[in-house]
């Protein structure tokens, strides 16, 4: 059954990206709506609410990231597949869990936290600043999962 | 590095010169008016709201104008124009539309009359239209809808719901009106949900026929023509017409004003002016024949300002200094590098008194860490160059803008900087390049290390510049302690922990947690190790036995310690969130090369190339977009929470002088003296 370590791999890399991915879309949707109604109202907020609505987007590229290092290590990308034993398989699968989970629910709540910033932004633009850096503090724990899944991903020995 | 000095100027002059007085401090823009003066039998206050509220109106009108015209006929503007600042105008343009002022404010006026009957115009379309529709179902009725009937008979017209037939019509009035004679209904028109009909009955019949039918839901049309249906559809097409035409018209003659448009912003910005200075003359003390202005002003041009007064009006002007508990406003001075981060600092919130101002400082690391988290060397050189091109071809544009392009022109170059020290240029476009089109694979070696290959070195390097950066704003707050006398607070909060927190570290050093990350073993001598020791013990001892100090009762001075001691996990995360020095820069160069490799997938062929340089453009423009935003906002946090976290508060109030707040022009200059 050795054949299955790569699967497990594999996985991981789609773990990744599939958690990170869906997690940002979210939050960056819930966002957009926010930011949609804000420029309704006053279009000329169009750049300030659009560069608080990406901010949920960054958890989606730290997912493509780890998926990235993911397949080039298993070899998916250059062609030539490794050979990985169920053991090795299943410690990427772990090693890419922290950026999905992580991904996913950090992005969610960075979403509301976004939608809440554009709020701020639509009756105080001049704090624009200030709004920034609310969604930013959540972000912190998307990029504390990321290390850990990077280091983890790159220390593994194929 | 520094605030900008503040002194009170107090000008004393004769009323005649009161206008020119005014009309100068105005254009120096330089005084903050704050009066002092409070309620005093020999001063009174002029009421001036009535003035300025109108020249706020004639300014709204020419703003409402401006806005009209740009409805009707849009201005060319450039993609750039939000750069381009606002216009420069002669003095002699300035004096001419001030001249027309008034035939101006009366063209602002008929531009607005205009723009009503233009809305007047369409809500009368939309009521023909409606009645036009109302009329639809009766359009095959050949007599006028207001027609009775006849001598004997009448005509009733209405609707009934759902789908009635004759028929069914018929037996309705067989069963409820049996005695009617000589009922004759027509269908004039029907539809899915309604048929609309017309009745012709006995004039005697007509209330019972009426009755019977409208059991059934029959009803009378809303609105009655006096003229058969077609020809009143006709009349109504015909008003519909002339609405068009006269909003034709409209259009026109407003497009006609568009060469009005230069000076009705002239204009505009004139009574706004004009209503600053009758707001400022409100709040000026006035005597029989005198009056006082007095406010805050910069102390590099106070002098300067008096000077001219006393040269060329009868005037008495005093310069003092600010008051001890005066809450002076706030203009920050930098070198010309710093100063392009004023307006990082200015969003966070101004230093009040007794701060510092930590542009200086903070400038050079929030370039040093913005490269580091894009670290890509050819991104780098866009930004910059772009910034630096911007900033050279539009002079005029406002000073927030013009600091945020330097800013990110000096972060720019400290991009290509790490990005050279880091070995990115589009991430690994050389390798990707050189290995498809020209079979070799050339490698651009990294000036420094690759952090791809080595994260846990940059990982290292990057929580040592997080402690630099965080010690740094421990020694500022020690710095404030120190200029302000206050040694027990320098002692307590400073010495204490910097001993407490130097110990940890040299502890950690040798420790084989750190040999585990670093993958190499310091080794101190052994003195150095009791050192650490002792310096950790005496600094969390310390912060448990002062932390409290303010607190008389000695359980609690000691549970407050603890508590404080308790603050070694906050440093431990501050420590911890530079990590993300590692993880932007990775996440940067990493989808960079992801794109690289998407390209490279493709044929060796010019379809393939061509879809390659595609990708190469749409790819890292967005990865430099998103990537720019990151390191920004990322950035600006370091520098928010963990560095101001040490020693900044802000909150002070920004500097607004009394100056000619133009909207859309300004006027050039007159030799000042």
């Amino acid at each position: 059954m050795s054949e299955l370590g790569i699967v497990y791999a594999l996985l991981g890399a789609a773990v990744a990206v599939l958690l990170s991915g869906t997690g940002s879309a979210i939050g960056v949707g819930i966002a957009g709506q926010a930011a949609a109604g804000v420029v309704t109202e006053d279009p000329s907020k169009f750049a300030k609410v659009l560069i608080i609505q990406l901010l949920p987007g960054t958890q989606g590229l730290y997912g493509l990231l780890i998926g990235f290092i993911t397949l080039s290590k298993i070899g998916v990308l250059g062609g030539g597949l490794a050979d990985l034993s169920v053991q090795t398989g299943l410690l990427i699968l772990a090693a890419c869990l922290p950026i999905g989970v992580v991904g996913l629910l950090s992005a969610i709540a960075q979403g509301k936290t976004a939608a809440s910033s554009i709020g701020i932004v639509a009756k105080k633009p001049e704090q624009f600043g200030k709004a920034m850096l609310f969604p930013a503090m959540v972000e912190t724990y998307a990029i504390l999962a990321l290390l850990i899944s990077f280091l983890a991903v790159s220390g593994i020995q194929v | 590095m520094a605030v900008l000095e503040m002194q009170r100027i107090s000008i004393c002059a004769m009323k005649r010169d009161r206008k020119a007085i005014l009309e100068k401090l105005q254009s120096f823009g330089t005084l903050e008016v704050n009066h002092v003066i409070g309620d005093d039998p020999d001063f009174v206050r002029m009421d001036t709201a009535g003035q300025k509220m109108g020249f706020e109106k004639a300014a709204a009108s020419a703003d409402q104008a401006l806005e009209i015209l740009e409805k009707y006929a849009p201005e060319k503007k450039s993609m750039f124009a939000a750069l381009e600042g606002k216009e420069l105008i002669e003095p002699e343009t300035g004096r001419k539309v001030q001249e027309e002022r008034r035939e101006l404010l009366k063209t602002a006026r008929a531009v607005y009359d205009l723009d009503r009957e233009h809305a007047e115009q369409l809500a009368a379309i939309t009521k023909l239209e409606n009645s036009i529709e109302s009329l639809t179902p009766w359009l095959a009725l050949d007599v006028p809808m207001k027609q009775k009937g006849t001598k004997r008979t009448s005509m009733l017209l209405g609707s009934m719901p759902g789908e009635m037939t004759l028929e069914k019509i018929y037996e309705v009035l067989a069963e409820k009106v049996p005695d009617a004679a000589g009922v004759d209904v027509h269908i004039v028109s029907a539809e899915q949900s309604a048929v609309y009909l017309a009745v012709i009955c006995l004039k005697e019949d007509s209330a019972q026929v009426e009755e019977a039918l409208r059991s059934e839901g029959f009803a009378r049309p809303a609105q009655v023509w006096d003229d058969v249906p077609a020809y009143q559809k006709k009349e109504l097409e015909g008003q519909i017409a002339d609405c068009r035409q006269r909003i034709a018209q409209i259009e026109e003659k407003i497009r006609g004003y568009a060469d009005q448009r230069e000076n009705l912003k002239i204009v505009a910005d004139y009574y706004r002016v004009r209503a600053d200075k009758y707001a400022v003359l409100g709040q000026l003390p006035q005597s029989k024949r005198t009056f006082v202005i007095s406010g805050y002003i910069p102390k590099n041009s106070a002098a300067q300002v008096g000077e001219y007064l006393t040269g060329k009006y009868d005037c008495a002007v005093d310069i003092e200094e600010l008051k001890e508990d005066e809450e002076a406003p706030v203009i920050l001075k930098n070198n010309p590098f710093s100063s392009s981060m004023e307006g990082v600092v200015e969003s966070y919130g101004l230093p009040i008194k007794g701060e510092i101002d930590p542009t200086t400082i903070m400038s050079f690391f929030y370039v040093f860490f913005f490269g580091m988290m894009l670290s890509d060397a050819a991104y780098g050189l866009i930004v910059a160059v772009v910034c630096g091109i911007l900033v050279h071809k539009y002079p005029r544009m406002s000073v927030g803008m013009r600091k945020s392009l330097k800013l990110f022109f000096y972060c720019g170059i400290s991009t290509v900087v790490w990005g050279v020290l880091f070995g990115g240029y589009f991430g690994n476009i050389v390798d990707i390049v050189s290995e498809k089109f020209f079979g070799a694979k050339v490698v651009v070696p990294a000036l420094w290390f690759v952090p791809l290959d080595e994260p846990m070195k940059l990982l290292l390097f990057s929580l040592l510049f997080g402690v630099i950066h965080l010690f740094t704003g421990l020694a500022i707050k020690g710095y404030i302690c120190l200029r302000d006398g206050k040694l027990m607070d320098f002692f307590c909060d400073v010495v204490l922990w910097f001993m407490l927190l130097t110990g940890l570290l040299l502890m950690l050093l040798p420790s084989s947690l750190f040999a585990s990350i670093a993958q190499m073993t310091i080794v101190f001598p052994e003195a150095l190790n009791t050192l650490a020791k002792v310096l950790a013990a005496a600094g969390a001892i310390g912060i448990v036995l002062m932390s409290g100090r303010s607190n008389k009762n000695p359980a609690l001075r000691i549970a407050l310690g603890a508590y404080d001691l308790y603050n070694i996990t906050g440093w431990l995360s501050d420590v911890l969130s530079y990590s993300r020095l590692l993880a932007l820069g990775l996440a940067t160069g990493v989808i960079a090369s992801v794109i690289n490799q998407m390209g490279s997938m493709l044929p060796n062929n010019v379809i393939g190339g061509v879809f390659f340089i595609l990708i190469f453009l749409v790819g890292h423009a967005m990865n430099l977009a998103i990537n720019l935003l990151g390191a920004y906002v990322h950035t600006n946090r370091l520098q928010f929470v963990e560095f101001f976290g040490k020693f900044y508060e802000g909150g002070g109030r920004p500097f607004n002088p009394f100056k000619e707040n133009t909207k859309y022009a300004d006027i050039k200059e007159e030799t000042l003296s």
